[in-house]
């Protein structure tokens, strides 16, 4: 190698040090790192600012969506991640040690919808099922019709739209058909992408949900609760296993995760039994390692990743609301508590 | 970097060796480049090349639930929406270049004109996405409903019509600079001929500009195989086999672009042996054109001369 490419080498290498060195030294402060879920990062942003500005520890999250969450905890670039689903047998086993989840507060999905006036619908499981399995292909067929006297329904063609990119919000939407309509079990199931039925078409996120609906007289799709009270769309009223229909608010859907709540909090709140209970809701939940002793982690970084978890499902609790999101029950923060205590370095508990 | 401390005749024979060594290293570098783009996604792609090989080709199924996955109706959406947008586009290409390059060479008008076709080519693809979405979809579906047809108002004929207008200024701007060095010899000696301004155009700088138009054109193919943000936006992300013009489908970009973020295990390495495939296809499509304007070069040298 001649003289002036060696040299161009060695500025690099000078120029590349420079920058290590200057990237470096900032690390010193403690900075978690957080990566996950996009459904609950407003949240996560409000609740970080707020403990970075009390207990002045820097948190990072990414909202790449909950399968990178997964990904990135498993592979250890982060310290937490953040999901819709509760992680999969594979994956947990993918993750190598025991991974713990705790909720931290409660979303929902809403049937939202484009008719002339946009009245307020009812939805029974049945023709959600119906309209989403490509089945229900007018708006006054009987199945939509007979669980709404008084609406006049028009004899327009029912365009529904799904989310084309992987996501929790279809998964939760998925688990929930597939408790409820024996026919998409065996069609579809459960994920966060599926393989829908043709020509039936996809949009990109919650925005390309409801721009579709939005521009397409007759379109019907599902998004977020709170991303249709954000944006005044309508939403339909569904009818959950006690027979009632219920309105998706903040209480209907909080209401929906009355019911016994397991140790590890893997518990699906779609479809639950709980009378005053929206039937589309779930938790989203956090992920981290039970043993915090792994690729040279420091211990007061441990401690400092529970004191937040801690804070998070006990006094952070107060900013759920606020923001329209739904906040967890008693029994779901003591049991999401419980497991934080539960975490270990070097198999000894971290936090009294 | 010339420092100056060597004498004249070696020093300026060492800069010269230096410069063509580094000249060397940068080439080499782009190759390394893709060889090393081509092996991390064969490598990533590993586990779904092993399962599905060669009938990831035709298989027609992609549902990450029972993980069976088929490229085949990405790949015919790419090559759809492209070839359909290309087809849509050569015309008003074609128009622009001849109108800046031969008719409104100068002046006000040109620049303008000049300007704009710029401005379009350097607009962001969401944005096309977006005015897509409020423009183009509703006008869309108001000619399927008088067609008759299911009302999707999204679908391959919207996708492709955004993709010809995102690719007419790259092919246009490419022919508008070839026909501008048409020589004024060739143009005036047919003139003096006798011939009309058309037939100019038609026998004279058409045929002398054709490879510059179709590489142009080509690499307008380019990129409307790559496009993702927009064609998302329009293309209805059905993962089916279009059955018409009209019926939504999805292409490779895309389908990678939606489902790489929740994606695991063996629908992740799916989704990049589709970016395997979508790598393989542009490098099909550069050789193929290259080899297409060499050909047509030689031709028109050989007419005009």
């Amino acid at each position: 190698m001649s003289g002036i490419f060696s040299k161009a080498l060695s500025l690099m290498a000078v120029v590349l040090a420079l920058v290590c060195f200057a990237t470096d030294a900032p690390a010193l402060d403690m900075e978690l790192l957080g990566a996950g879920a996009t459904f609950p990062q407003p949240l996560y942003s409000k609740m970080f600012d707020a403990y970075n500005q009390q207990y002045k520890v820097k948190i990072n999250y990414q909202g790449i969506g909950s399968g990178g969450g997964i990904n990135q905890l498993i592979r250890k670039t982060v310290d937490f991640g953040g999901t819709d689903a509760f992680m999969a047998a594979k994956e947990l086993q993918a993750a190598g040690a025991p991974v713990l989840h705790i909720p931290t507060c409660l979303g929902a999905v809403v049937v939202t919808y484009n008719l002339p006036g946009n009245p307020k619908l009812n939805f029974t499981p049945d023709a959600v099922a119906g309209i989403f399995l490509g089945k229900i292909t007018k708006w006054n067929d009987p199945k939509i019709a007979s669980a709404n006297p008084g609406v006049k329904l028009p004899d327009l063609p029912v365009s529904a739209v799904h989310r084309a990119d992987g996501s929790g919000t279809t998964y939760i939407f998925s688990e929930y058909l597939t408790k409820v309509s024996r026919e998409w079990k065996e069609k579809i199931g459960t994920g966060k992408s599926l393989n829908w039925p043709a020509s039936q078409i996809g949009q990109k996120g919650n925005p390309g949900v409801a721009g579709y609906v939005k521009q397409t007289p007759g379109a019907v799709g599902y998004v977020e609760l709170l991303y249709a009270i954000q944006n005044r769309m309508p939403y339909g009223n569904i009818k959950n296993r006690a027979g009632r229909f219920i309105e998706p608010t903040l209480k209907s859907v909080s209401a929906a995760a009355n019911v016994k709540i397991p140790d590890d909090t893997n518990v699906s709140l779609t479809d639950t039994e709980a009378a005053a209970g929206y039937p589309i809701s779930g938790f989203t939940w956090l992920i981290f390692y039970k043993e915090q002793n792994y690729g040279g982690k420091a211990k007061d970084r441990a401690e400092a990743l529970a004191k937040l978890l801690l804070w998070m499902v006990g006094d952070g609790q107060r900013y759920v609301e606020p923001l329209e999101y739904a906040p967890l029950s008693k029994e779901a923060a003591a049991k999401a508590n419980k497991l934080v205590r539960s975490m270990t370095y070097n198999g000894t508990p971290l936090m009294k | 970097m010339y420092t100056g401390k060597q004498r004249a005749p070696s020093g300026t024979d060492r800069s010269e060796k230096r410069f063509n060594t580094i000249l060397a290293g940068s080439g080499l570098l782009i190759v390394l480049l893709l060889l090393a783009i081509f092996a991390t996604l064969l490598l990533t792609a590993l586990p779904a090349v092993k399962e599905f090989g060669v009938f990831f080709f035709t298989g027609r199924e992609w549902d990450a639930t029972t993980e069976t996955f088929g490229a085949l109706p990405f790949l015919a959406g790419t090559l759809l929406t492209s070839f359909l947008a290309l087809v849509i586009s050569i015309p008003f290409s074609i128009a622009i270049s001849i109108f800046l390059g031969e008719y409104f060479k100068a002046g006000a008008v040109s620049t303008f004109l000049r300007s704009a076709v710029e401005v379009l080519a350097g607009i962001p693809s969401v944005i096309y996405g977006l005015w897509g979405l409020f423009f183009l979809m509703p006008a869309v579906r108001f000619l399927e409903v008088k067609l008759g047809v299911a009302p999707h108002g999204v679908g391959i004929l919207t996708s492709s019509l955004i993709l010809a207008i995102m690719i007419i200024p790259f092919s246009a701007s490419i022919g508008r600079e070839v026909i501008t060095l048409v020589p004024g010899d060739l143009k005036e000696a047919a003139y003096s001929l006798g011939a009309t301004r058309f037939e100019v155009i038609g026998n004279i700088v058409i045929p002398y500009a054709r490879s510059g138009i179709i590489a142009g054109i080509l690499l307008a193919l380019g990129r409307a195989i790559g496009e993702t943000m927009a064609v998302t936006m329009l293309i209805g992300n059905s993962n089916f086999l279009p059955t018409s013009i009209f019926s939504p489908a999805n292409t490779m970009a895309s389908i990678i672009a939606n489902e790489f973020a929740e994606a695991t295990g063996v629908t992740a390495a799916s989704l990049i042996y589709v970016a395997l495939v979508l790598f393989l296809v542009t490098m099909v499509v550069n050789i193929i054109g290259t080899y297409v304007i060499q050909k047509i070069s030689v031709e028109a040298s050989r007419e005009v001369s």
